[in-house]
């Protein structure tokens, strides 16, 4: 595709708009221009990740939020999220295990060890029942007693009673994803609604814990749906989004699917940017896959300003001092315990 | 590497062994080179030695693999 031919239709450049509109007022995209810039073409896309970029540094600055996750029960979950190779509906080989206690505050050091501020418990349930609750009672109040690092929970659908008993319990962040765009999203889950993560999404929002909300990419969507994905997070404006890159996993519906191209990994990062300009636009699962190192090099100089760092909750990551060493190439600091952006 | 279960003579988890890791299939038969990339990227979900599927439990820095015939392998994904 030409320059020319990745210019809108309506003869005024996309990314022309989004510098004075993003850039210089600080009004996120629209879905409309979200979607004409996941259109733009490959010759746009160091124009597109450049000005990404600098709305990056304007309104976030140069440091970059790190963070460990650690999966507390895996396996066995009863819903049938089509990317996610816990589902007890799918054959994959992932069996249902806990950690234990000791175990979760070990994982919490050696992410602080890092300089990580955040350090995320997960679950794969559908929501929690009280022996998890119990699990985490206990494990937030060890791991804030030995470590000095945020502590976040992701532990699906939530009651008002169990946000309460969060926020109670001292977890400062919660996440809990989209996962895709609404129209898309029956393809990808039909065991819960997108209208029930919308409602659980609310009610963090509300509770004062911060929220973190985003989503997986290149499973099938369209750009259009990509585009709606952006829009819904934008008004829901949560504290963090996560971008998940599709990591097809063996036994699951999507286990056949072809990684997301890189480059369009890299125009989705850039968009998200522009339809989010205010909120930690985080690297989560998959980008060792769809971008490998160069790829992350130009994710974190075309939006990104977080990483999660080690492994994931089934599959491994880079080698921590790998992106701490990019980090330090790039001057760009691990922000601090407690540092606003 | 820590080892623990069924005795520092039993064969690890993870050893080459007649299975592999990834998909639990004989590693003499068939192609497994697509296998051996994604388990750069995941622990071994299958025994090698028996093609049990283990309990494998992931941290930021490490996983641990368990066979409940060949014991438990811990390995430090950070140098």
């Amino acid at each position: 595709m030409t320059a020319q031919a990745s210019a809108t239709t309506t003869g005024t450049d996309v990314l022309d708009v989004a510098r004075e509109q993003v850039l210089e007022r600080g009004e996120a995209l629209s879905y409309e221009q979200v979607l004409e810039v996941l259109r733009t073409g490959d010759d746009r896309l160091a124009e597109l990740l450049a000005l990404a970029h600098d709305v990056r540094m304007k309104y976030q600055g140069p440091t970059v939020e790190v963070e460990g996750i650690v999966s507390l029960k895996t396996g066995g979950c009863p819903e049938d999220c089509h990317f996610c190779s816990q589902s007890g509906q799918f054959t994959s080989p992932v069996r249902s295990v806990w950690l234990n206690i000791p175990e979760l505050v070990r994982a919490a050091k050696q992410t602080a060890a890092t300089g990580a501020s955040e350090f995320c418990i997960v679950a794969a349930v559908r929501g929690p029942d009280e022996k998890l609750m119990e699990q985490m009672r206990e494990g937030v109040a060890a791991i804030r007693a030995a470590v000095d690092i945020n502590v976040a929970a992701s532990l699906g659908m939530l009651t008002q009673e169990q946000v309460d008993e969060l926020v109670e319990m001292g977890v400062h962040r919660y996440n809990h994803n989209l996962e895709a765009g609404r129209s898309f999203f029956p393809n990808v889950v039909t065991t819960h609604s997108w209208e029930e993560r919308w409602e659980t999404c609310e009610m963090v929002k509300a509770s004062g814990m911060e929220l973190c909300c985003g989503g997986l990419v290149g499973m099938g969507e369209t750009l259009e749906q990509r585009a709606e994905l952006a829009a819904d997070l934008g008004r829901l404006e949560p504290h963090e989004v996560p971008l998940n890159f599709l990591n097809p996993r063996p036994g699951t519906p999507f286990g056949d699917l072809e990684p997301m191209e890189t480059n369009d990994a890299l125009r989705t990062i850039a968009a998200f940017r522009l339809a989010l300009p205010r909120t930690i636009l985080r690297y989560a699962g998959g980008r060792e896959l769809t971008l490998g190192d160069l790829g992350t090099r130009d994710g974190l100089l075309g939006g990104i300003n977080a990483v999660i760092v080690g492994n994931y909750l089934t599959t491994l990551g880079r080698d921590p001092k790998e992106d701490l060493s990019l980090l330090a190439d790039l001057e760009m600091p691990i922000r601090a315990l407690n540092e606003t952006f | 590497m820590p080892f623990a279960g069924s005795g520092a003579s039993a064969p690890l988890p993870d050893e080459a062994g007649t299975y592999c890791g990834a998909c639990g299939g004989v590693l003499a038969e068939g192609d497994h080179a697509r296998c051996a990339r994604r388990l750069e990227l995941e622990p071994p979900r299958y025994c090698g030695q028996c093609r049990r599927r283990m309990k494998v439990q992931v941290t930021p820095g490490a996983w641990t693999a368990t066979c409940v015939e060949h014991g438990t392998v811990e390995h430090s994904t950070w140098s």
